[in-house]
């Protein structure tokens, strides 16, 4: 039954850790300086550490405040507060549970009647409007601490940036502890009064009721910042906080400095032995304590991004919440009382002679607490289990972590190096086409030349057949029918030669791409003339390429000027070498 | 996170080295381009080959600092902004490298008149670009230094290129036996040079931003 009723104090503890684990980890998971799994696993650990070593300090305030005897009115207190912080984080307002169960405790005393010690209440007043503004001077004074010391250090980005890594997540760690030993007393302290009397012996320790209780609450804030905290990691925690690593590490270590400082019972006491004004144990508002921080810095960089209006909503949320949830909290126990018929006060006196009777009726005090014994080896040996399971899972996740990363960080070098000579085989191949292209080119061309100069010297060795002809013919005593038909046939020979137009092609097989650029720039060149260029190319003479075009040298010198005249080319400029530059 | 700090001490020495690399290539671009002024082919040749491989190296290293930073998410919120300094450091490399091939290839007639004037706008050019490896190396181990070093980029800057008109103009005003086509070219390796300075500028700009951010 008590459990049942717990579940409106354990909504508002998975709320707590859902939101508050942001304070603590948001910036460093937000800009990945820490994964949000490791984050997450050493917030839950020391959340409940902290819940659970730590956690009564601040409870035992909240019972001074209205101490909740029945488990219905704890019930309802505890819900009241849970959703009217959370109506009031909808509404965007930086509330915090704190505020939300003073409220409803307060509400609570009205409805039953009992006296609200203003004392308490002030030192609990006192102690919210102190978080913040505690929050700014500590952030301030390690913020100034952190620039010495970089300052005094010359440290590497990078290193700086590794040491960072570690101190956010050791800050975070004690943040999370704070959290936990100050935020519990929200979660579970309307309880204490009811909790049942039972003890779980676990041989080298013994938890009582309290403790359990503190326990389970610390369990139900870091089952909140299991499930649901990486969410508001990602998106408020980075908006709230969106600052460099160092000013994050300030600002987390400052909120889990006031924290511990409102929830530490040792702290209270030295103050107290120095002659010091105890420090007041009270659970305060963690958002609020960042936002102080914030501002500290914010200020010390000269008053630069601070949003003033901020102020005037958290001061809202001091008003406001409280009020909200003592006024829902006294409706819904005058609703539950009268509808639900379910018991939300108890009368003090009848508590008082229950007790009574019960140390009466039974003289040894410890008889009469539910005493549960647990087969004590085979528990060690399956907590001793879990732990080496939990220490070997570490290491090996660890290793396959750096292992894979190793592994990710070699196979992209190496992809990028397959790809590199991939494209030098590449560019190879293609070099190796071009210079076997540029060969065969060569080849052709000194074939070509070897081609013309062939059939110069053929022309020129018929020339000189055909004018010796000439000369025997003039003879009276030479045959000269014969002769003249020698002389047909090598004229004949001189105009259809077989090697000449293998010569031809050749021309306009090696000159497409030089054809191409020609009739670009010379779009109205015939195709006699286009040969008689690429022969000009050839670095030919006139009188050689009269033989081999088999027409006359003053044919070639007349094409040419043509030639020259179409390409509109000055008297100072060289057909030939323009030619060959094209 | 255990192997954080091995990888940050291995990714420091990276670029340490690559800053190393990076500067010894300013130096044999400047003794390149005063070799070939003084005509000693050989040398000049030299450091051609050179600085061809200090730049192959300078981008084997800064293939593997990327890498790093990616793979163990290394200072996650200037990540960006650093690779990118790295790059544009890797753009003064590129272009030294660049512009002494272009020597080669192209062969520029500089004439007697101007080879002193040439022969200290690459000093000052290359000066701009030693100042802003420092710069860029301070900024790492002490931001509040890089403003200094900056001052001294930028004046070298504003410096090269008052030299790089003065070589224009004489050579656009003053040398009538240039043809045009010389004058062309070199005007053209005039900007080459001066677009090394440029480079060292941006890197100059980029730390400036680079230090906003980082202050904040």
């Amino acid at each position: 039954m008590f459990l049942l009723f717990l579940t409106s104090g354990l909504f508002l503890g998975w709320s707590l850790g859902a939101n508050d684990a942001a304070n603590i980890f948001g910036s460093a998971v937000g800009s990945k300086m820490i994964k949000f799994s490791v984050a997450v696993f050493v917030a839950s650990i020391f959340v409940i550490l902290g819940s659970f070593i730590q956690g009564s300090g601040a409870s035992n305030t909240l019972g001074e405040l209205g101490s909740v005897n029945a488990i219905g009115g704890a019930f309802t207190v505890a819900l009241c507060a849970g959703l009217t912080v959370f109506w009031m984080t909808k509404l965007q307002l930086p509330v915090s549970s704190s505020q939300g169960i003073i409220g409803a405790i307060i509400g609570w005393n009205f409805y039953s009647g009992n006296p609200t010690d203003m004392n308490v209440l002030g030192k609990i007043v006192g102690a919210w409007i102190a978080g913040p503004i505690l929050g700014a001077i500590f952030a301030i004074l390690l913020y100034l601490l952190l620039k010495l010391i970089l300052n005094k250090n010359k440290i590497h980005l990078l290193k700086l940036d590794a040491y960072l890594k570690y101190a956010l997540l050791i800050v975070g760690a004690f943040g999370a502890y704070s959290l936990g030993a100050n935020n519990v007393a929200n979660v579970v302290g309307v309880f204490i009064p009811s909790v049942p009397e039972i003890e779980l012996n676990f041989g080298i320790f013994i938890l009582d009721g309290k403790q359990l209780l503190f326990l389970i609450g610390g369990i139900s804030i870091a089952a909140g910042i299991i499930t649901y905290s990486k969410k508001v990691m990602m998106t408020v925690g980075n908006n709230l906080m969106k600052l460099s690593s160092e000013s994050a590490l300030v600002i987390v270590l400052a909120h889990s400095l006031v924290l511990f400082v409102f929830s530490s019972t040792t702290l209270s006491n030295i103050f107290q032995s120095v002659g010091l004004p105890a420090i007041p144990l009270v659970p305060v508002s963690s958002s609020q304590a960042v936002v102080g921080a914030i501002m500290g810095i914010g200020l010390l960089k000269g008053g630069r991004n601070i949003k003033f209006n901020i102020l005037g909503k958290i001061t809202l949320g001091w008003i406001a919440t409280p009020i909200l949830a003592g006024l829902t909290t006294f409706v819904s126990l005058f609703f539950m009382s009268n509808v639900f018929k379910l018991v939300v006060v108890q009368d003090e006196s009848l508590v008082v002679s229950q007790k009574i009777n019960a140390i009466i009726s039974s003289p040894k005090i410890s008889t009469s607490v539910a005493s549960v014994n647990l087969y004590q080896p085979l528990l060690f040996a399956i907590i001793g289990f879990l732990l080496l399971t939990i220490v070997v899972l570490l290491v090996f996740l660890t290793r396959k972590t750096s292992k894979a990363k190793e592994e990710e960080s070699s196979d992209i070098l190496i992809n990028y190096e397959s790809q590199e000579k991939l494209l030098q085989t590449e560019l190879q191949k293609v070099n190796n086409e071009n210079a076997k292209l540029e060969k065969e080119i060569e080849f052709k061309r000194k074939e070509q030349m070897g081609i013309a100069i062939s059939i110069i010297q053929k022309n020129q060795f018929l020339e000189k057949l055909k004018a010796k002809i000439d000369k025997i013919i003039l003879k009276p005593e030479v045959n000269t029918e014969e002769l003249i038909l020698l002389k047909t046939l090598i004229l004949e020979n001189l105009s259809i030669d077989k090697e000449r137009e293998k010569f031809n092609i050749y021309v306009n097989e090696l000159n497409t791409d030089f054809y191409l650029r020609l009739s670009n720039r010379y779009p109205g060149l015939s195709e006699n003339e286009q040969r008689l260029t690429a022969l000009i190319r050839l670095n030919l003479s006139s009188k050689e390429i009269a033989s081999i075009l088999n027409i006359s040298t003053k044919s070639v010198e007349v094409n040419r000027h043509r030639l020259r005249k179409k390409m509109h080319l000055k008297r100072e400029e060289n057909l030939t070498e323009l030619i060959s530059k094209l | 996170m255990i192997k954080i700090f091995k990888t940050s001490k291995d990714v420091i020495a990276n670029i340490d080295e690559y800053f190393d690399t990076i500067e010894l290539g300013i130096l044999n671009f400047k003794e390149g381009v005063n070799n070939y002024l003084d005509g000693n082919t050989a040398d000049f040749e030299n450091n051609l080959k050179i600085i061809d491989k200090l730049e192959e190296k300078a981008d084997a290293i800064i293939r593997k600092i990327e890498n790093d930073f990616y793979v163990y998410s290394l200072l996650p919120n200037y990540a960006s902004e650093i690779l990118n300094l790295l790059e544009k450091v890797d753009d003064i490399i590129d272009r030294t490298k660049n512009t002494l091939s272009q020597f080669d290839v192209e062969s520029p007639f500089i004439p007697e008149e101007i080879k002193n004037d040439f022969s200290r706008l690459v000093n000052i050019s290359v000066k701009t670009a030693e100042n802003a490896i420092p710069a860029a190396r301070v900024f790492f181990t002490d931001p509040n230094l890089v403003k200094d070093k900056i001052q001294k980029v930028v004046f070298y800057e504003r410096e090269t290129e008052k030299l790089a008109n003065k070589i224009k103009r004489r050579t656009f005003k003053e040398l009538d036996q240039l043809k045009l086509s010389e004058k062309t070219h070199l005007r053209y390796f005039t900007l080459h040079i001066e677009e090394i300075a440029d480079a060292a500028k941006v890197v100059a700009k980029m730390l400036s931003s680079l230090l906003i951010k980082i202050k904040m």
